[in-house]
Protein backbone atom coordinates (compact mmCIF):
# COMPACT_ATOMS: atom_id res chain seq x y z
CA UNK A 1 0.00 0.00 0.00
CA UNK A 2 1.27 3.54 -0.97
CA UNK A 3 2.04 6.39 1.85
CA UNK A 4 -0.87 7.61 -0.11
CA UNK A 5 -3.61 5.02 0.48
CA UNK A 6 -2.48 4.33 3.68
CA UNK A 7 -3.07 8.18 5.37
CA UNK A 8 -6.16 7.95 3.24
CA UNK A 9 -7.26 4.90 4.97
CA UNK A 10 -6.35 5.70 8.53
CA UNK A 11 -5.63 9.77 8.41
CA UNK A 12 -9.33 10.67 9.15
CA UNK A 13 -9.42 8.19 11.53
CA UNK A 14 -6.51 9.71 13.48
CA UNK A 15 -7.85 13.03 13.01
CA UNK A 16 -10.70 11.63 14.82
CA UNK A 17 -8.37 10.25 17.74
CA UNK A 18 -6.70 13.26 17.70
CA UNK A 19 -9.96 15.19 18.88
CA UNK A 20 -10.85 12.89 21.71
CA UNK A 21 -7.27 12.62 23.12
CA UNK A 22 -8.12 16.82 22.99
CA UNK A 23 -11.48 16.13 24.45
CA UNK A 24 -9.81 13.64 27.19
CA UNK A 25 -7.01 16.03 28.54
CA UNK A 26 -9.25 19.24 28.17
CA UNK A 27 -12.00 18.07 30.26
CA UNK A 28 -9.70 16.17 32.93
CA UNK A 29 -7.14 19.14 33.22
CA UNK A 30 -10.20 21.38 34.09
CA UNK A 31 -11.71 19.36 36.17
CA UNK A 32 -8.67 18.57 37.79
CA UNK A 33 -8.36 22.30 38.43
CA UNK A 34 -11.47 22.16 40.35
CA UNK A 35 -10.18 19.49 42.59
CA UNK A 36 -6.80 21.21 43.37
CA UNK A 37 -8.17 23.82 44.71
CA UNK A 38 -10.17 22.67 47.77
CA UNK A 39 -7.50 20.08 48.20
CA UNK A 40 -4.57 22.29 48.34
CA UNK A 41 -6.43 24.32 50.94
CA UNK A 42 -6.64 21.41 52.75
CA UNK A 43 -3.32 20.48 52.88
CA UNK A 44 -2.44 23.84 53.99
CA UNK A 45 -5.15 24.39 56.88
CA UNK A 46 -4.51 23.47 60.37
CA UNK A 47 -6.68 20.62 60.62
CA UNK A 48 -5.52 17.60 60.62
CA UNK A 49 -7.88 15.41 59.48
CA UNK A 50 -8.26 17.05 56.22
CA UNK A 51 -4.87 17.25 55.92
CA UNK A 52 -4.21 14.06 56.19
CA UNK A 53 -7.18 13.76 53.60
CA UNK A 54 -5.47 15.59 50.77
CA UNK A 55 -2.22 14.06 51.07
CA UNK A 56 -3.39 10.71 50.72
CA UNK A 57 -5.17 11.40 47.82
CA UNK A 58 -2.16 13.05 46.28
CA UNK A 59 0.28 10.54 47.69
CA UNK A 60 -1.83 7.97 45.70
CA UNK A 61 -2.31 9.52 42.90
CA UNK A 62 1.14 10.79 42.42
CA UNK A 63 3.08 7.63 43.70
CA UNK A 64 1.46 4.59 41.11
CA UNK A 65 0.98 4.53 37.42
CA UNK A 66 -1.12 5.90 35.67
CA UNK A 67 -2.18 2.85 33.13
CA UNK A 68 -2.42 0.50 36.91
CA UNK A 69 -5.24 3.56 37.74
CA UNK A 70 -7.17 3.38 34.38
CA UNK A 71 -6.98 -0.62 34.84
CA UNK A 72 -8.15 -0.37 38.85
CA UNK A 73 -11.28 1.98 37.99
CA UNK A 74 -11.98 0.32 34.34
CA UNK A 75 -11.78 -3.47 35.29
CA UNK A 76 -11.91 -2.78 38.88
CA UNK A 77 -15.41 -1.09 38.86
CA UNK A 78 -16.91 -4.26 36.80
CA UNK A 79 -16.78 -6.30 40.45
CA UNK A 80 -19.19 -3.61 41.89
CA UNK A 81 -21.71 -3.94 39.17
CA UNK A 82 -24.72 -4.91 41.02
CA UNK A 83 -23.81 -1.98 43.94
CA UNK A 84 -23.70 0.69 40.27
CA UNK A 85 -26.33 -0.02 38.88
CA UNK A 86 -28.44 -0.42 41.98
CA UNK A 87 -27.41 3.73 42.35
CA UNK A 88 -27.45 4.21 38.74
CA UNK A 89 -24.22 4.77 38.28
CA UNK A 90 -23.30 1.72 35.84
CA UNK A 91 -23.40 3.54 32.54
CA UNK A 92 -20.43 5.67 33.42
CA UNK A 93 -18.65 2.93 34.48
CA UNK A 94 -19.26 0.86 31.69
CA UNK A 95 -17.87 3.18 29.11
CA UNK A 96 -14.13 2.86 28.85
CA UNK A 97 -13.56 6.34 27.81
CA UNK A 98 -15.76 7.93 30.97
CA UNK A 99 -13.65 5.53 32.82
CA UNK A 100 -10.28 7.33 31.81
CA UNK A 101 -12.03 10.63 32.36
CA UNK A 102 -12.18 9.97 35.55
CA UNK A 103 -9.00 8.51 36.26
CA UNK A 104 -7.08 11.29 34.38
CA UNK A 105 -9.50 13.87 36.19
CA UNK A 106 -8.14 12.43 39.67
CA UNK A 107 -4.49 12.19 38.57
CA UNK A 108 -4.13 15.24 37.43
CA UNK A 109 -6.07 16.94 40.30
CA UNK A 110 -3.36 15.24 42.57
CA UNK A 111 -0.33 16.81 40.35
CA UNK A 112 -2.38 20.71 40.16
CA UNK A 113 -2.57 20.29 44.04
CA UNK A 114 0.79 20.03 44.07
CA UNK A 115 1.66 22.80 42.31
CA UNK A 116 -0.93 24.97 43.58
CA UNK A 117 0.22 24.30 47.37
CA UNK A 118 3.20 24.92 45.83
CA UNK A 119 2.49 28.36 44.52
CA UNK A 120 0.49 29.73 47.38
CA UNK A 121 3.38 28.90 49.57
CA UNK A 122 5.84 30.78 47.25
CA UNK A 123 3.51 34.07 47.56
CA UNK A 124 5.26 36.12 50.02
CA UNK A 125 4.31 36.00 53.97
CA UNK A 126 4.25 39.79 53.98
CA UNK A 127 1.34 39.69 51.59
CA UNK A 128 -0.55 38.30 54.11
CA UNK A 129 1.03 40.25 56.95
CA UNK A 130 0.06 43.55 55.14
CA UNK A 131 -3.65 41.96 54.15
CA UNK A 132 -4.46 40.85 57.86
CA UNK A 133 -3.08 44.81 59.31
CA UNK A 134 -5.82 46.21 56.61
CA UNK A 135 -8.33 44.09 58.56
CA UNK A 136 -8.96 41.41 55.80
CA UNK A 137 -10.45 38.10 56.83
CA UNK A 138 -8.26 34.88 56.22
CA UNK A 139 -10.75 33.79 53.45
CA UNK A 140 -10.45 37.54 51.92
CA UNK A 141 -6.82 37.40 51.96
CA UNK A 142 -6.99 33.90 50.48
CA UNK A 143 -9.43 35.09 47.67
CA UNK A 144 -8.11 38.39 46.76
CA UNK A 145 -4.45 38.31 47.99
CA UNK A 146 -2.59 35.21 48.19
CA UNK A 147 -4.40 33.09 45.15
CA UNK A 148 -4.15 35.53 42.23
CA UNK A 149 -0.61 35.57 42.96
CA UNK A 150 -0.31 31.69 43.08
CA UNK A 151 -2.20 31.05 40.26
CA UNK A 152 0.01 33.37 38.02
CA UNK A 153 3.28 31.97 39.79
CA UNK A 154 1.99 27.60 39.40
CA UNK A 155 0.87 28.69 35.28
CA UNK A 156 4.08 27.71 34.22
CA UNK A 157 4.39 24.40 36.31
CA UNK A 158 0.62 23.94 35.34
CA UNK A 159 1.77 24.20 31.57
CA UNK A 160 4.11 21.09 31.73
CA UNK A 161 1.12 19.05 33.78
CA UNK A 162 -0.70 19.55 30.81
CA UNK A 163 1.44 18.35 28.43
CA UNK A 164 2.33 15.63 30.73
CA UNK A 165 -1.36 14.55 30.42
CA UNK A 166 -1.59 14.70 26.62
CA UNK A 167 1.15 12.08 26.36
CA UNK A 168 -0.07 10.16 29.90
CA UNK A 169 -3.49 10.15 27.96
CA UNK A 170 -2.26 7.40 25.56
CA UNK A 171 -2.64 4.38 27.73
CA UNK A 172 -6.39 5.32 27.22
CA UNK A 173 -5.50 3.47 24.02
CA UNK A 174 -4.88 0.38 25.84
CA UNK A 175 -8.66 0.17 27.50
CA UNK A 176 -10.25 0.86 23.74
CA UNK A 177 -10.46 4.13 23.74
CA UNK A 178 -10.20 5.15 20.28
CA UNK A 179 -7.72 8.33 21.09
CA UNK A 180 -5.08 9.28 18.86
CA UNK A 181 -3.20 5.80 20.24
CA UNK A 182 -6.07 3.91 19.73
CA UNK A 183 -6.85 4.70 16.27
CA UNK A 184 -3.18 4.51 15.47
CA UNK A 185 -3.17 0.07 17.27
CA UNK A 186 -6.13 -0.10 15.13
CA UNK A 187 -4.10 1.07 11.65
CA UNK A 188 -1.33 -0.72 12.62
CA UNK A 189 -3.05 -3.97 13.82
CA UNK A 190 -4.90 -3.70 10.06
CA UNK A 191 -2.22 -2.37 7.80
CA UNK A 192 1.03 -4.01 9.70
CA UNK A 193 2.90 -0.89 8.23
CA UNK A 194 5.10 0.68 11.25
CA UNK A 195 5.09 4.25 9.15
CA UNK A 196 1.55 5.20 10.94
CA UNK A 197 3.33 5.31 14.57
CA UNK A 198 5.40 7.97 12.98
CA UNK A 199 2.36 9.66 11.47
CA UNK A 200 1.09 9.31 15.05
CA UNK A 201 4.44 10.64 16.22
CA UNK A 202 4.33 14.04 13.93
CA UNK A 203 0.31 14.22 15.43
CA UNK A 204 1.60 14.34 18.94
CA UNK A 205 4.35 16.73 17.80
CA UNK A 206 3.02 19.02 16.70
CA UNK A 207 0.23 18.90 19.29
CA UNK A 208 2.44 19.53 22.42
CA UNK A 209 4.94 21.75 20.90
CA UNK A 210 2.11 24.09 19.86
CA UNK A 211 0.71 24.25 23.59
CA UNK A 212 4.19 24.67 24.80
CA UNK A 213 5.02 27.37 22.46
CA UNK A 214 1.57 29.33 22.93
CA UNK A 215 1.35 28.48 26.47
CA UNK A 216 5.06 30.38 27.07
CA UNK A 217 3.08 33.47 25.38
CA UNK A 218 0.62 33.57 26.94
CA UNK A 219 2.51 33.34 30.49
CA UNK A 220 5.11 36.02 29.75
CA UNK A 221 1.54 38.33 29.06
CA UNK A 222 0.06 37.75 32.03
CA UNK A 223 3.04 37.67 34.59
CA UNK A 224 4.99 40.96 32.66
CA UNK A 225 4.30 43.52 35.42
CA UNK A 226 6.05 41.08 37.38
CA UNK A 227 9.07 40.39 35.26
CA UNK A 228 12.56 41.97 36.78
CA UNK A 229 14.50 41.96 33.73
CA UNK A 230 13.48 42.00 29.60
CA UNK A 231 15.36 38.17 30.30
CA UNK B 1 -10.87 -10.54 53.69
CA UNK B 2 -9.09 -13.67 54.85
CA UNK B 3 -10.06 -15.55 50.98
CA UNK B 4 -8.37 -12.49 49.14
CA UNK B 5 -5.38 -12.51 51.08
CA UNK B 6 -5.19 -16.05 50.64
CA UNK B 7 -4.93 -15.37 46.68
CA UNK B 8 -1.79 -13.22 47.76
CA UNK B 9 -0.37 -16.81 49.29
CA UNK B 10 3.03 -18.17 47.82
CA UNK B 11 2.73 -21.52 45.85
CA UNK B 12 0.54 -22.72 43.40
CA UNK B 13 -2.54 -22.02 44.83
CA UNK B 14 -1.38 -18.09 45.39
CA UNK B 15 -0.09 -15.31 43.57
CA UNK B 16 2.33 -14.20 45.77
CA UNK B 17 5.09 -15.45 43.60
CA UNK B 18 4.12 -14.08 40.66
CA UNK B 19 3.24 -11.02 41.63
CA UNK B 20 6.62 -11.05 43.25
CA UNK B 21 8.39 -11.78 40.31
CA UNK B 22 7.02 -9.46 38.34
CA UNK B 23 7.70 -6.49 41.15
CA UNK B 24 11.34 -8.00 40.75
CA UNK B 25 11.37 -7.66 36.92
CA UNK B 26 9.84 -4.25 37.30
CA UNK B 27 13.07 -3.54 39.57
CA UNK B 28 15.54 -4.86 37.10
CA UNK B 29 14.23 -3.25 34.26
CA UNK B 30 13.90 0.17 36.27
CA UNK B 31 17.68 -0.29 37.63
CA UNK B 32 18.92 -1.29 34.20
CA UNK B 33 17.50 1.80 32.29
CA UNK B 34 18.90 4.23 35.13
CA UNK B 35 23.04 3.73 33.78
CA UNK B 36 22.06 4.06 30.34
CA UNK B 37 19.56 6.91 30.82
CA UNK B 38 21.69 8.71 32.84
CA UNK B 39 24.80 8.24 30.29
CA UNK B 40 22.71 9.37 27.36
CA UNK B 41 21.04 12.11 28.81
CA UNK B 42 24.80 13.23 30.19
CA UNK B 43 26.23 12.90 26.42
CA UNK B 44 23.06 15.09 24.98
CA UNK B 45 23.10 17.44 27.51
CA UNK B 46 26.94 18.30 27.18
CA UNK B 47 26.03 18.38 23.33
CA UNK B 48 23.04 20.76 24.18
CA UNK B 49 25.57 22.99 26.06
CA UNK B 50 28.33 23.28 23.06
CA UNK B 51 28.99 26.16 20.97
CA UNK B 52 29.20 24.23 18.28
CA UNK B 53 25.86 24.03 16.15
CA UNK B 54 26.43 20.52 14.81
CA UNK B 55 26.46 19.51 18.57
CA UNK B 56 23.51 21.80 19.85
CA UNK B 57 21.24 21.36 16.96
CA UNK B 58 20.70 17.63 16.96
CA UNK B 59 20.91 17.54 20.79
CA UNK B 60 18.28 20.27 21.42
CA UNK B 61 16.15 17.76 18.84
CA UNK B 62 16.59 14.67 20.13
CA UNK B 63 14.98 16.17 23.69
CA UNK B 64 12.58 18.13 22.52
CA UNK B 65 11.58 14.99 20.14
CA UNK B 66 11.52 12.81 23.28
CA UNK B 67 9.72 14.87 25.76
CA UNK B 68 7.37 15.59 23.48
CA UNK B 69 6.06 11.75 22.55
CA UNK B 70 3.99 9.56 24.68
CA UNK B 71 6.31 7.19 26.20
CA UNK B 72 3.68 4.47 24.87
CA UNK B 73 4.32 5.85 21.46
CA UNK B 74 7.95 5.43 21.82
CA UNK B 75 8.20 2.22 23.36
CA UNK B 76 5.71 0.59 20.27
CA UNK B 77 8.13 2.53 17.94
CA UNK B 78 11.23 0.70 19.48
CA UNK B 79 9.74 -1.96 19.93
CA UNK B 80 7.85 -2.70 16.38
CA UNK B 81 10.46 -0.72 14.32
CA UNK B 82 13.30 -2.54 16.39
CA UNK B 83 11.70 -5.50 14.75
CA UNK B 84 11.94 -4.41 11.20
CA UNK B 85 15.19 -2.91 11.36
CA UNK B 86 16.75 -6.17 13.04
CA UNK B 87 14.96 -8.35 10.59
CA UNK B 88 16.20 -6.61 7.40
CA UNK B 89 19.50 -6.16 8.54
CA UNK B 90 19.74 -9.99 9.49
CA UNK B 91 17.74 -10.71 6.18
CA UNK B 92 21.65 -10.27 3.85
CA UNK B 93 23.06 -12.87 6.14
CA UNK B 94 20.48 -15.65 6.75
CA UNK B 95 16.90 -16.19 7.05
CA UNK B 96 16.13 -16.87 10.46
CA UNK B 97 13.71 -15.05 11.89
CA UNK B 98 14.64 -13.07 15.18
CA UNK B 99 12.26 -11.46 17.74
CA UNK B 100 13.51 -8.70 19.47
CA UNK B 101 13.92 -9.01 23.45
CA UNK B 102 10.60 -7.22 24.88
CA UNK B 103 12.95 -6.23 28.21
CA UNK B 104 15.80 -4.68 25.49
CA UNK B 105 12.76 -2.37 23.89
CA UNK B 106 11.58 -1.45 26.94
CA UNK B 107 15.19 -0.26 28.34
CA UNK B 108 15.62 1.25 25.25
CA UNK B 109 12.67 3.17 25.24
CA UNK B 110 12.53 3.98 28.29
CA UNK B 111 16.45 4.88 28.56
CA UNK B 112 15.55 7.32 25.62
CA UNK B 113 12.78 9.60 27.34
CA UNK B 114 14.59 9.17 30.80
CA UNK B 115 17.88 10.75 28.62
CA UNK B 116 15.72 13.39 27.14
CA UNK B 117 14.72 14.40 30.41
CA UNK B 118 17.50 14.03 32.23
CA UNK B 119 19.82 16.38 29.61
CA UNK B 120 17.53 19.21 30.19
CA UNK B 121 18.39 18.66 34.09
CA UNK B 122 22.47 18.78 33.21
CA UNK B 123 21.99 21.36 31.16
CA UNK B 124 20.58 23.28 33.97
CA UNK B 125 23.21 22.35 36.63
CA UNK B 126 26.31 23.14 33.70
CA UNK B 127 24.59 26.42 33.50
CA UNK B 128 24.90 26.83 37.04
CA UNK B 129 28.46 25.73 37.35
CA UNK B 130 29.98 29.35 36.83
CA UNK B 131 32.71 30.11 33.89
CA UNK B 132 35.15 31.09 36.76
CA UNK B 133 35.36 27.40 37.49
CA UNK B 134 36.61 26.49 33.72
CA UNK B 135 38.66 29.16 33.53
CA UNK B 136 40.68 28.14 36.86
CA UNK B 137 40.53 24.89 35.66
CA UNK B 138 42.82 26.01 32.48
CA UNK B 139 44.62 28.45 34.49
CA UNK B 140 46.40 25.44 36.94
CA UNK B 141 46.94 23.40 33.21
CA UNK B 142 44.39 20.95 33.59
CA UNK B 143 43.16 19.31 30.04
CA UNK B 144 39.61 20.28 28.94
CA UNK B 145 38.85 16.56 30.10
CA UNK B 146 40.63 16.77 33.26
CA UNK B 147 38.66 19.80 34.22
CA UNK B 148 35.33 17.95 33.05
CA UNK B 149 36.29 14.66 35.43
CA UNK B 150 38.08 16.37 38.07
CA UNK B 151 36.11 19.85 38.83
CA UNK B 152 32.54 20.34 36.89
CA UNK B 153 31.67 16.57 37.57
CA UNK B 154 31.70 16.55 41.05
CA UNK B 155 29.98 19.85 41.36
CA UNK B 156 27.58 19.02 39.00
CA UNK B 157 26.39 16.28 40.48
CA UNK B 158 25.22 18.15 43.64
CA UNK B 159 23.27 20.47 41.22
CA UNK B 160 21.55 17.38 38.85
CA UNK B 161 20.41 15.17 41.80
CA UNK B 162 17.46 16.68 42.46
CA UNK B 163 16.03 16.42 38.96
CA UNK B 164 17.47 13.09 38.56
CA UNK B 165 15.67 11.82 41.39
CA UNK B 166 12.50 12.41 40.48
CA UNK B 167 13.26 11.18 36.87
CA UNK B 168 13.82 8.12 38.64
CA UNK B 169 10.64 8.09 40.31
CA UNK B 170 8.99 8.84 37.42
CA UNK B 171 10.81 5.83 35.37
CA UNK B 172 9.68 3.53 38.12
CA UNK B 173 6.08 4.34 36.78
CA UNK B 174 6.89 4.03 33.27
CA UNK B 175 7.80 0.52 33.72
CA UNK B 176 4.25 -0.29 34.02
CA UNK B 177 4.22 0.31 29.80
CA UNK B 178 6.06 -2.71 29.27
CA UNK B 179 3.15 -5.03 30.21
CA UNK B 180 1.79 -3.97 26.95
CA UNK B 181 4.29 -5.49 24.80
CA UNK B 182 4.29 -8.49 27.23
CA UNK B 183 7.06 -8.39 29.22
CA UNK B 184 6.38 -9.84 32.60
CA UNK B 185 6.47 -7.24 35.08
CA UNK B 186 4.26 -6.22 37.92
CA UNK B 187 1.21 -4.89 36.18
CA UNK B 188 1.37 -8.00 33.81
CA UNK B 189 1.23 -10.70 36.14
CA UNK B 190 -1.23 -8.52 37.92
CA UNK B 191 -3.61 -8.78 34.90
CA UNK B 192 -2.43 -12.60 34.81
CA UNK B 193 -3.61 -13.08 38.49
CA UNK B 194 -6.79 -10.97 37.79
CA UNK B 195 -8.18 -13.05 34.55
CA UNK B 196 -7.75 -16.45 36.68
CA UNK B 197 -9.38 -15.28 40.05
CA UNK B 198 -12.16 -12.69 38.70
CA UNK B 199 -10.45 -10.20 41.31
CA UNK B 200 -9.53 -6.79 39.60
CA UNK B 201 -9.91 -4.12 42.27
CA UNK B 202 -8.21 -6.24 44.73
CA UNK B 203 -5.17 -6.99 42.99
CA UNK B 204 -4.79 -3.90 40.82
CA UNK B 205 -4.65 -2.20 44.42
CA UNK B 206 -2.17 -4.20 45.48
CA UNK B 207 0.07 -3.86 42.63
CA UNK B 208 -0.57 -0.14 42.93
CA UNK B 209 0.46 -0.11 47.05
CA UNK B 210 4.02 -2.41 45.82
CA UNK B 211 3.97 0.76 43.31
CA UNK B 212 3.95 2.91 46.28
CA UNK B 213 6.03 1.34 48.74
CA UNK B 214 8.78 0.83 45.85
CA UNK B 215 8.64 5.07 45.63
CA UNK B 216 8.86 5.13 49.66
CA UNK B 217 11.97 2.90 49.59
CA UNK B 218 13.36 5.05 46.71
CA UNK B 219 12.66 8.42 47.98
CA UNK B 220 14.64 6.82 51.91
CA UNK B 221 17.51 6.16 49.05
CA UNK B 222 17.78 9.16 47.18
CA UNK B 223 17.79 11.34 50.30
CA UNK B 224 20.77 9.42 51.65
CA UNK B 225 22.20 10.02 48.45
CA UNK B 226 21.57 13.46 48.72
CA UNK B 227 23.16 13.98 51.83
CA UNK B 228 26.25 12.27 50.35
CA UNK B 229 26.47 14.25 47.70
CA UNK B 230 26.85 17.39 50.13
CA UNK B 231 29.14 15.76 52.63
CA UNK B 232 31.61 18.35 51.56
CA UNK B 233 29.16 21.90 51.59
CA UNK B 234 28.58 23.68 54.67
CA UNK B 235 25.39 23.71 56.03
Amino acid sequence: MSQLELLGRYGPRMLEGLLVTIELVAISVALGALISLPMALARLSSNPVLRALSLGYTFFFRGTPLLAQVFLVYYGSGEFRTFLESIGLWWFFRDAFYCCLLTFTLNTGAYQTEILRGAIRQVAAGQTEAAYSLGLSRWQTMLKIVLPQAVLLGLRPLGNEVILMIKGSAVAAIVTVFDLMGATRLAFARSFDITVYFYAAILYFILVETLRRVWNRVERRLSRHIRRSTA
Amino acid sequence: MGDLLGLLSFGPDGWGDEIAAGTWLTIRLAAATLPFGLALGFVVGLARNANAPWLSVPGNLFATVFRALPELLTLFIVYYGGQYLVQWLVSFFTDTYVEINAFVAGLVALGLVFAAFASEVFLGAFRSIGRGQYEAAAAVGLTPFQAMRLVIVPQLIRYALPGLANLWLVLLKETSLVSIIALNDLLRQTSVAVGATKEPFFFYLVACLIYLAMSIISTFGLVAIERWSERGMKR
